[in-house]
């Protein structure tokens, strides 16, 4: 899915709540259980996935058609954003918004995911700050430019970004090369999740959509096939737009129309979906959600900070808790 | 303090500048021909001073940093290790207890204790043209204000423990910058440059994702990159010098007179010697500089003790209002003490070197931050250019520790500018009261100097506001 992943704005008072404090806080001293070495399973992974790189022609060649059946994607959408693409990594230009998103989301998925190893690890060893997600394998959901996926590489995950837009595709590709170090923990691969569920079903420590869901055609199918990418006791990372009316006022009218942060036509409000409905969907797939936090973007300062009104955008975090559910949900 | 080690830095850094640049052109030339892949590095450090040098050893000390490629460029070359000279050097600087902290943090200041150094306990101000006068101390003489440390010892301490850091940082002597090409640039094939290439001297060209700019009050990172500068020149000289003292005393104060061609410092050394920074007209100057040590050491010593330019008017007023002020407070006289008698100067320690105000209207750009003189030059009358700078490579080192804990780009702006906005806010205002003193205290215009003789009478009267001050200098 194209992630262009737009959030609204026109917040016109600063939110400095920061309830979530818990979550921001630095991990000075984390521990983790295990060490795997990605980078030798890469090569496995990658055996994996030639199937659907081949299908998918990575390259160089026209696009080719996907079966339309299989698929959530929104083909106009993709249309619309891949002429953005070229965009994607100017922080000052068009996605400004979701380079800062990072500072709430980066802190959020790692502390989260690291408070989850030691809950279950049973041996705790150092962590080491440069390094903090070592061993954890995470799926990006619509990885777009690769915004969220390289930093998270960055701290030593091994992660997978998957796009629809090839452009986009080879946008991030093309960015991450020139750093080996990162380059060896990130895999970009242009197809959807329905795709990966063949070879890939239960593999990952963490699956992020983050502001995916809101340009999905089918999201309860969306969610299902997302949800059955996570490991038994993995997390699952959703940010998205609430359906509220307030939503549509900033989310639609305001920041496309009004203030211009987002293209016109990047949203369309029938298309968000409440943190209630989100979580009802995630309960059906054996998920439990741990955490539905609102998030608030200030045009100004183009910064964004934590808050408990979840009536425009929000972040969830859920848990794969129910092993027995979670195949239930696959047939 | 820190203007002196500056210009001796950079007027060295420039004579390596101009010398390299014109035989490294043609090496340059040759290799970017024959290879013209830029090799790829995490951050560049331009400039190997006090400064650059902190800065490379504060991050070679930083555990996140470990995995990342650090390249400090050094124009001098490589010395070799250091041995402490018998005599004391002329360029030194009043360090802050807030950059103790941080050469504490990588273990320099273990290595400068083990050399030299001396305390300061007390600071005594006056003016020449009335008895008005401050005095600092932290109660009852126990903590220190700050240390006078040589310049030599600052860089050669922050080296030895830059070299026993891990292998994350290299040191490329004897090479500069040559040309930049910055993020933005459109290259050959019309693509926008997203990374910082460097061109060194030595034919390399380096690809950053972020360029530390610590090369001095002339920076060419800074001119290069079209920074917005102001610049003032205050037709001013510093002549510094090593003194000796006529007593062998506890030698922990600091002297300082206003005089109308300038302030004159007498900085502690050792028991019996001291630092002379004495700001003046370049006349002045200049005739320092050639005239026979004794009438050297005489000019000097009548700097500090004759009453030429007392005003009478002033006098009388400040005698009345402070006995006033000691009925309304309830502070003690305040005892004028004497700075001690000069008796000689060291052989070949007198040098000047022109004074001015450079201030950078940014600190960064997208993957370029300037830290130390290259962002800030002030005048040394406080001793606070180079605890500035340093104060620089904290919060630098700070703000890119939370970037790359957050895996985001060492180079990108939004964290850029945080470090931006915070120096920003601490440097400005101690700037601009360096500068309004300094103005304030160039003149004999007698209702300025009644005026400025009872602010500084009231203000010595004053624990609290003295207190803060002496908090606001350590920070």
């Amino acid at each position: 899915m194209n992630t262009i992943k737009y959030s609204n704005r026109l917040i016109k008072f600063l939110c400095n709540r920061s309830d979530f404090h818990g979550l921001c806080r630095k991990t000075a001293h984390l521990f983790h259980e295990e060490q795997v070495h990605w980078r030798k399973k890469s090569f496995s992974l990658s055996r994996h996935f030639r199937t659907t790189s081949q299908r998918l022609d990575l390259n160089d060649k026209p696009k080719v058609e996907r079966p339309r059946a299989q698929t959530t994607i929104d083909e106009e959408e993709i249309k619309r954003f891949s002429a953005l693409a070229q965009l994607w990594w100017d922080e000052e230009g068009e996605f400004t918004a979701l380079h800062t998103m990072n500072e709430l989301r980066v802190p959020l998925i790692v502390n989260a995911l690291i408070e989850q190893k030691q809950k279950t690890g049973a041996e705790s060893h150092q962590f080491k700050a440069h390094s903090q997600l070592e061993g954890f394998k995470i799926l990006d959901v619509g990885s777009g430019g690769g915004i969220l996926s390289e930093p998270l590489a960055r701290l030593g995950a091994f992660v997978i970004g998957i796009d629809a837009s090839e452009e986009n595709i080879k946008i991030a590709q093309a960015h991450v090369i020139r750093n080996e170090e990162v380059a060896c923990n990130i895999k970009y691969i242009c197809a959807t999740v329905e795709d990966l569920i063949e070879s890939e079903e239960r593999s990952f420590d963490c699956v992020i959509a983050s502001e995916v869901v809101e340009h999905v055609l089918d999201a309860p199918m969306f969610i299902k096939a997302c949800c059955k990418l996570v490991k038994p006791g993995g997390s699952m990372f959703l940010t998205t737009i609430n359906r509220t009316n307030l939503s549509y006022l900033l989310g639609v009218v305001a920041a496309e129309r009004l203030l211009r942060i987002v293209e016109p036509g990047t949203h369309n409000w029938n298309k968000f979906i409440s943190p209630q409905d989100l979580q009802y969907l995630l309960d059906h797939n054996g998920f439990s959600t741990r955490l539905v936090h609102g998030m608030m973007y200030n045009p100004v300062t183009k910064r964004w900070s934590w808050t408990e009104n979840t009536s425009i955008n929000y972040a969830l975090h859920a848990v794969c808790t129910d092993q027995a559910l979670h195949v239930d949900g696959q047939t | 303090m820190a203007g002196v080690k500056a210009f001796f830095n950079v007027t060295n850094k420039y004579f390596h500048l101009s010398t390299h640049t014109k035989s490294s052109n043609i090496i340059y030339r040759y290799i970017s021909s024959t290879s013209s892949v830029p090799r790829d590095v995490d951050i560049v450090i331009s400039g190997g001073g006090m400064v650059g040098a902190a800065m490379a050893c504060a991050l070679a000390h930083n555990e996140i940093f470990e995995k990342k490629k650090i390249i400090l460029l050094e124009a001098a070359p490589e010395r070799g290790k250091y041995i402490l000279p018998e005599n004391y050097t002329n360029r030194t600087c009043a360090l802050s207890p807030a950059t103790v902290r941080l050469l504490e943090s990588f273990g320099a200041w273990d290595e400068i204790k083990e050399m030299r150094y001396q305390p300061v306990k007390r600071m005594q101000v006056w003016d020449a043209c009335s008895d008005a006068l401050i005095t600092f101390n932290n109660e009852d003489l126990n903590d220190d204000l700050a240390y006078i440390v040589e310049n030599d010892v600052i860089l050669a301490a922050i080296m030895n423990r830059l070299n026993a850091a891990g292998d994350n940082v290299e040191i490329h002597y004897s090479t500069s910058a040559t040309s930049y090409k910055f993020p933005g640039e459109i290259d050959d094939e019309g693509n926008k440059e997203s990374w910082l290439t460097v061109n060194v001297s030595n034919g390399q060209s380096l690809r950053t994702d972020l360029l530390i700019g610590a090369d001095g009050f002339r920076s060419s990172v800074r001119e290069k990159s079209n920074f917005h500068t102001m610049n003032f020149d205050y037709k001013q000289m510093a002549v510094v010098a090593t003194l000796h003292l006529s007593e062998s005393v506890e030698n922990t104060v600091a002297w300082q007179r206003f005089l109308k061609t300038g302030p004159i410092a007498l900085l502690p050394l050792s028991a019996n010697l001291s630092s002379l920074v004495w700001s003046t007209t370049p006349e002045n100057a200049r005739n320092l500089l050639i005239i026979p040590e004794d009438s050297f050491v005489d000019a000097v010593n009548d700097a500090f003790w004759n009453d030429n330019d007392k005003d009478p008017l002033t006098g009388r007023i400040l005698e009345s209002f402070s006995s006033i002020l000691q009925n309304l407070l309830p502070v003690g006289a305040v005892s004028k003490q004497l700075p001690p008698t000069v008796i000689g100067v060291e052989e070949k320690s007198r040098a000047a070197f022109p004074l001015s105000l450079t201030h950078s209207s940014n600190y960064v750009k997208p993957r370029i931050a300037l830290i130390g003189d290259a962002a800030h030059r002030i005048h040394p009358l406080a001793g606070q250019g180079v605890n500035l700078g340093f104060g620089d490579v904290s919060c630098l080192n700070e703000i890119l520790t939370k970037a790359v804990g957050l895996g985001s780009d060492p180079g990108s702006l939004k964290h850029l500018l945080e470090y931006e906005t915070k120096r920003q806010r601490h440097v400005i205002p101690v700037m601009a009261t360096i500068d309004g003193l300094q103005r304030l205290y160039t003149t004999n215009f007698s209702p300025l100097v009644l005026l400025r003789s009872l602010g500084l009478h009231t203000t010595n009267s004053l624990h609290f506001i003295k207190n803060r001050i002496i908090r606001q200098a350590s920070v």
